[in-house]
């Protein structure tokens, strides 16, 4: 009967250390990879699930018009980046996204609303790119707004708008996990080297 | 009780904080120029100017508009607005009307920042108005007719 207790007791400690909350590892569950590298990659390969959301690709696409919705189709109405990535004259994001997501008076939906609300600039472009690509794209200033690592952390652990993803409103699937689950990945992967995957 | 004014007069509205900025206009303060197309910021037909710039106001709740400036085809004015009424009348450029104040708040938003705009950037700047009726061959020279007449 002890040694049950004591192989329940195991798993459970097993399962708080390794928590998946919401689709997303938690920086705890890597623990067990001895290897920094391998660590960082494994680590690495968790921040894309996020990356990957539409929440974070709709507003990081290629090219000059966002996506949009969980499918990812191309924002309607046809707007533009803009030379500021904030739309053309006379049709900035302002002139629909509020400062919060509104819901829909007419039906099901929202419109969603942060400030600011943006597009990632061109060169900061995920959508269609590897992780190997993301992964040397993140680390490289020309590519990320001149940030370094600790920016880099910065961005995905505290930035309001990235923090939108969590919260989009009626209508959207939130990004995978928490912010503050994938601040701690970051870190995780920053402590460990920032390392990218081959493939 | 939201305060705010609309083409200049002080209003003060006691709504539902969420409700949208265009029922209050439309059927509180009876200005039923601006019209409702959608309800979900895709057709324009709602725009009105709010602090100098064109929004959708199917999808503005009337909270977030406290102390703010409105302005409606009913009282738009200026330079811009007044050459941009001229070219609209000059083509007939209206069929049943029912987009036209949103295309003509639009427009004059456009011409406010880019006094000589592109049919690029007219199709930027116009790209969230919808017309039924495909006057957009219309709007597009009454835009330009609009900027040649504030050259001279
Ligand atoms: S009614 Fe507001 S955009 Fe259509
Ligand atoms: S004139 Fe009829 S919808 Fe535009």
């Amino acid at each position: 009967m002890k040694r049950l207790i004591l192989a329940l007791g195991l798993t459970l400690a097993g399962a708080a250390s390794a928590e998946t909350v919401n689709g997303l590892k938690t920086a705890d569950e890597f623990a067990g990879v001895q290897n920094d590298e391998e660590r960082s990659v494994a680590v690495f390969q968790e921040m894309m699930k996020v990356i990957e959301s539409p929440r974070c690709l709709n507003c990081h696409p290629r090219g000059d018009t966002p996506l949009q919705g969980d499918d990812m189709h191309p924002h309607m109405p046809p707007v533009q980046r803009g030379v500021a990535d904030f739309g053309a004259p006379g049709m900035y994001c302002t002139t629909c996204h509020g400062s919060e997501n509104v819901a829909y008076s007419t039906g099901d939906g929202s419109i969603p609303g942060h400030v600011p609300w943006q597009l990632a600039p061109v060169e900061m472009a995920w959508v269609g790119k590897s992780a190997p690509e993301i992964c040397a794209q993140l680390k490289d200033p020309a590519r990320n707004g001149g940030r370094d690592l600790a920016e880099i952390h910065e961005h995905m652990a505290e930035d309001g708008l990235v923090g939108w993803g969590w919260t989009p409103g009626e209508g959207r699937t939130p990004a995978p996990g928490t912010q503050a689950i994938l601040g701690e990945l970051v870190q995780a992967w920053i402590d460990t080297g920032a390392m990218c995957p081959e493939s | 009780m939201t305060n705010f004014t609309i083409n200049g007069r002080d209003v003060t509205v006691d709504v539902e904080a969420d409700t949208p900025l265009l029922w209050v206009v439309r059927d509180e303060l009876r200005l039923t120029g601006s019209k409702f197309g959608c309800g979900v910021a895709q057709c324009g037909a709602c725009t009105m100017m709010v602090d100098g710039m064109p929004r959708r106001t199917c999808i503005t709740p009337v909270g977030s508009v406290d102390g703010a400036s409105i302005e409606t085809i009913e009282g738009l004015e200026g330079r811009e607005a007044e050459a941009v009424a001229a070219a609209w009348q000059g083509l007939d450029v209206p069929q049943c009307g029912w987009c036209q104040s949103g295309q003509i708040i639009s427009a004059t938003a456009l011409l406010r920042e880019v006094p000589k705009p592109t049919d690029d950037d007219i199709d930027a700047a116009m790209a969230g108005n919808v017309c039924r009726c495909a006057t957009y061959v219309r709007i597009r020279q009454a835009i330009h007719d609009a900027a040649d007449s504030m050259e001279g």
